[in-house]
């Protein structure tokens, strides 16, 4: 099936694929666990019952999420190895503390942890569940700290020296792990990861508004969820932009391949907004363009000279096609972020949040979103890395492992066949558990003030 | 003198695959005898014993990969493309055995899919541990820093030997765990079976230590010289002294002793094999110091792990604790 491919590109396609399954579930765990010990909180602190049915709603889809989340990162701690052996001896001695500081900081924690929050409130009582949930959720982000500070010191080395041996080796920890990315990685990250579930959450909530199952949980659900929306979507937009100018100071090829600039401008380079990117002529075709945008953009001068691919060597260009468009899509979908939130804002401060079922079918629309952004994101980075590993000293075709491609073709080949059923089933099973209303599929008996006009309707769902 | 930085990693990393080993090992154990159920609320129960401790139990394979990476990242990038084949299955098969916990519980209809899976899943990482073990005992080829064998070679009649040695292992550790967690009829049926599989089990160390010496000149010289001789006395004994515990415990009804006696088996036939491996890391090619990650990395990754394994070892019994005691049908939060 994988003739006439390379070892090399094989690796490749199976790391990026197993990756990008794995980053679905983190960016929706790490939200979903936020959420989750935020919920709890607001139980024990207020004993408002729509609190603790939340609770339990997500808990479940949790459980399953993370599930899904352990499995497919196990496979990734070892394929460091088992396909990149090169690099996992060069730069051993640099990643590897921080993958085992992940383990024993995060892992262990999240796990240690997560059987009490799901199967033992009865057992250890509220205050030390409430505890077990927080442990949790602090496991996560640390999780994301560590793996984050893992990746940025690819993207953005710092802090070591290369010994005889060729390996990386480590001289000052504090540069290498707060190496130059690695801020504005991690926000960015974490709020994709809050932002990622805001729109799952709300539009499982906007998805049961518009069937007719109102209720007082259901209307929680979405309020939270907009409020979120609100806060992060524009820190996302915000934090996004100064990550790029962050990466025009250290990865400026990799900015040139996102903003579609093959040549340099002396005097101030226009932001295509869109276009067809043409590698063979190196040039954008028919593209619509703002000029003076992108200089002002990221020199914040209109007539700054930006440089472009054209001084970059052919064997050190990152794949435009690539970037353009998968950078266009996280823009794209930041904004359309923003506008839900704003729009929600709006429909808030007349009154009348529950009412919009325009609101609500865009929630519903835009509930994917934020896994689409972040899929985007990620490409965009490390697409936007080649042809390196670690960033202008050892190349993607220098790392690999000395295994024969049919050996890596089956394991790919197995890989997503495995990958699309596993998970293809949990995502079913987690679509069903959404399926069923938080409010009881319309047979609450605490019934609001708009609900009487849309008993109809819920008299002709079946019952479950 | 100054601290061997590099002889206390070994003896870290040997820690977490021991604990790793003992820990999943039952979990993985549990996963094997589900075929021995044909009773879906009795299979219910068996997972349950396990269900809030098994990523726990799985994290310490983590901290394996990981801390190899860490510590002796040459091993890392040795070891793993030379068991290219048996980890990668291992790494599936753990898929398929980790959703199973909560998939089973999300479907009626395909509830016997999982069941399967939770089987398959663990039997295959099982054996694949096995494999892994036997071909790393048997020696791995290396030219310069890097693995220079086939993506075959890890298959041999004595890697399969292992293999089937440590499922038998695993199923013993499982039926002795469920023998302490479980009531009546599920718990005498795994009685029955701890027998076979320790008989089975002890077997298996006899013929796999029988074999090990000839393998390779260097593993006969570390058993028949001293001090390793002193070993091949003493564990012998604590072996026999252990199966004797794990007889006469299951021939009492005893709830722990029989689980206890077959961890101790489990341990000491990985003191064993660390007294065949020792000094090297990769038979037989590396050794702990050649495969060593510099120092400044050593030192680092130290002193957070001696703060946090302790406090890691403590929440982990922690949750054993709240746990505690039989499990009953119709426990759990689904
Ligand atoms: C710890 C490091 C690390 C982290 C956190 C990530 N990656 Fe990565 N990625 C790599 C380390 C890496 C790598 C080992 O460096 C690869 C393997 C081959 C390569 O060229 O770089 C890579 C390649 C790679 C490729 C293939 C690029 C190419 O070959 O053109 C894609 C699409 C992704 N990754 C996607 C992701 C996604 C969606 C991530 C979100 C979690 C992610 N990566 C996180
Ligand atoms: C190549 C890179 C990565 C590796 C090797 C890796 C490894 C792992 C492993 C082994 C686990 C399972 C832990 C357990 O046993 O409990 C895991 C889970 C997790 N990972 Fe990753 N991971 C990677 C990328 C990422 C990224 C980029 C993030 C987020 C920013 C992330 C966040 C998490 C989180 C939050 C979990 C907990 C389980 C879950 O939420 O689904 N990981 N990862
Ligand atoms: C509209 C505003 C946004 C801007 C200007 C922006 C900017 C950027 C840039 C420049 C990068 C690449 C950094 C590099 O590799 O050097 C990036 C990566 C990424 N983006 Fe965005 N982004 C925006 C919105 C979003 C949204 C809405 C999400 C998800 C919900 C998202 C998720 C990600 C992720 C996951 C990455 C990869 C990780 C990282 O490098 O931080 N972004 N973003």
């Amino acid at each position: 099936m994988f003739d006439g491919f390379t070892a090399e590109t094989l690796a490749r396609i199976q790391f990026a694929f197993t990756i990008s399954f794995h980053i679905i579930f983190p960016a929706f765990s790490i939200g979903l666990a936020s959420f989750l010990a935020l919920l709890n909180a607001m139980w024990l602190k207020t004993r408002d019952h729509t609190y603790l049915a939340l609770f339990d709603y997500w808990k479940r889809i949790f459980a399953v999420v993370f599930g899904m989340g352990v499995v497919s990162g196990i496979v990734m701690s070892y394929q460091f190895g088992t396909n990149w052996a090169v690099f996992s001896d060069k730069t051993g001695p640099i990643l590897g503390p921080m993958m085992a500081y992940e383990v024993m900081s995060a892992f262990f924690l999240e796990a240690g942890f997560l059987g009490i929050m799901l199967f033992g409130r009865e057992r250890v009582g509220n205050g030390l569940h409430m505890f077990a949930t927080l442990m949790v959720a602090i496991g996560t982000l640390m999780s994301a700290t560590w793996i984050l500070a893992v990746n940025s010191w690819m993207q953005t080395p710092a802090g070591f020296v290369i010994g005889d041996n060729g390996q990386f080796l480590p001289q000052d920890w504090w540069q290498i792990v707060f190496n130059p990315s690695f801020p504005y990685r991690l926000t960015h990250m974490v709020l994709a990861a809050y932002l990622t579930t805001s729109f799952v959450v709300a539009g499982v909530a906007a998805w049961h508004l518009l069937r007719g199952r109102d209720g007082p949980v259901t209307r929680r659900m979405f309020s939270m969820a907009m409020w979120m929306i609100v806060i992060t979507a524009p820190l996302q937009i915000f934090a996004g932009d100064s990550h790029g100018l962050n990466t025009l100071e250290y990865q400026p090829a990799k900015i040139s391949a996102m903003e579609g600039h093959y040549q340099s401008h002396p005097d101030g380079a226009p932001l295509i907004l869109f276009g067809i990117p043409n590698p063979a002529e190196k040039r954008i075709d028919y593209a619509v363009e703002i000029p003076k945008l992108s200089s002002l953009i990221l020199k914040h001068s209109l007539n700054a000279p930006l440089d472009g691919l054209d001084k970059v060597p052919d064997d050190e260009e990152p794949p435009v096609t690539v970037l353009f468009w998968s950078f266009r899509i996280m823009v794209g979908l930041g904004f359309a972020m923003l506008g839900v939130g704003l729009w929600s804002l709006w429909r808030r401060w007349q009154g009348n949040l529950y009412g919009d079922h325009w609101l609500q079918r865009a929630a519903v629309m835009m509930g994917p979103a934020g896994f689409v952004a972040v899929l985007a994101g990620w490409i965009t980075t490390e697409v936007g890395r080649q042809p390196y590993t670690v960033y202008g000293l050892l190349r993607t075709s220098e790392s690999l492992s000395p295994i024969a491609a049919p050996a890596v073709g089956a394991s790919l080949l197995a890989f997503i066949i495995v990958y699309f059923f596993v998970f293809g089933a949990g995502t079913f099973y987690i679509l069903r558990l959404m399926a069923k209303g938080a409010d009881g599929d319309g047979n609450t008996h605490d019934k609001g003030p708009l609900r009487v006009a849309v008993m109809e309707s819920v008299k002709a769902q079946p019952g479950e | 003198m100054e601290f061997d930085l590099a002889f206390i990693w070994a003896g870290i990393i040997a820690f977490a695959v021991l604990t790793y080993v003992i820990l999943d090992g039952f979990d993985l154990g549990v996963g094997i005898l589900f075929p021995m159920s044909r009773d879906s609320g009795e299979r219910g129960v068996m997972m349950n014993t396990i269900a809030p401790v098994w990523d726990g139990n799985e994290t310490w394979l983590v901290l394996g990969g990981g801390g190899l990476f860490a510590v002796f990242p040459l091993a890392y990038s040795v070891i793993m493309p030379a068991l290219y084949m048996p980890i990668i299955l291992m790494l599936l098969a753990l898929v398929f055995r980790g959703v199973a916990f909560e998939y089973r519980w999300r479907t009626e209809r395909w509830r016997k899919v999982w069941d399967c899976a939770f089987f398959g899943g663990s039997l295959v990482a099982g054996f694949m541990q096995g494999v892994a073990l036997g071909a790393l005992v048997q020696g791995i080829k290396v030219v310069g820093r890097a693995y220079a064998g086939g993506w075959w070679d890890w298959l041999s009649p004595f890697s399969v030997l292992t293999g089937i040695a440590v499922l038998a292992g695993y199923a013993l550790l499982g039926a002795t765990w469920l023998n302490y967690k479980t009531t009546g009829e599920l718990q005498r049926k795994m009685r029955r079976l701890a027998r076979p599989l320790a008989a089975a089990t002890l077997g298996f160390i006899g013929i796999v230590s029988a074999l090990t010496p000839f393998l390779d000149p260097v593993y006969f010289q570390r058993w028949f010289n001293l001090p390793g001789s002193l070993f091949s006395v003493v564990v012998p004994s604590l072996v026999a002294l252990a199966a004797w515990q794990l007889w006469k415990g299951l021939k009492h009804g005893d709830d722990l002793r029989p689980f206890l006696a077959a961890l101790s088996l489990f341990i000491l036939g990985f003191i064993g094999i660390g007294i065949s491996f020792y000094p090297h890391i990769v038979p037989p090619s590396l050794t702990i110091w050649q495969a060593a990650a510099p120092d400044s990395s050593l030192s680092f990754t130290l002193v957070g792990t001696v703060v946090l394994i302790p406090m890691i070892l403590a929440y982990t019994a922690y949750a054993y604790w709240v746990f505690r005691g039989k499990v009953r049908a119709g426990e759990g939060y689904h």
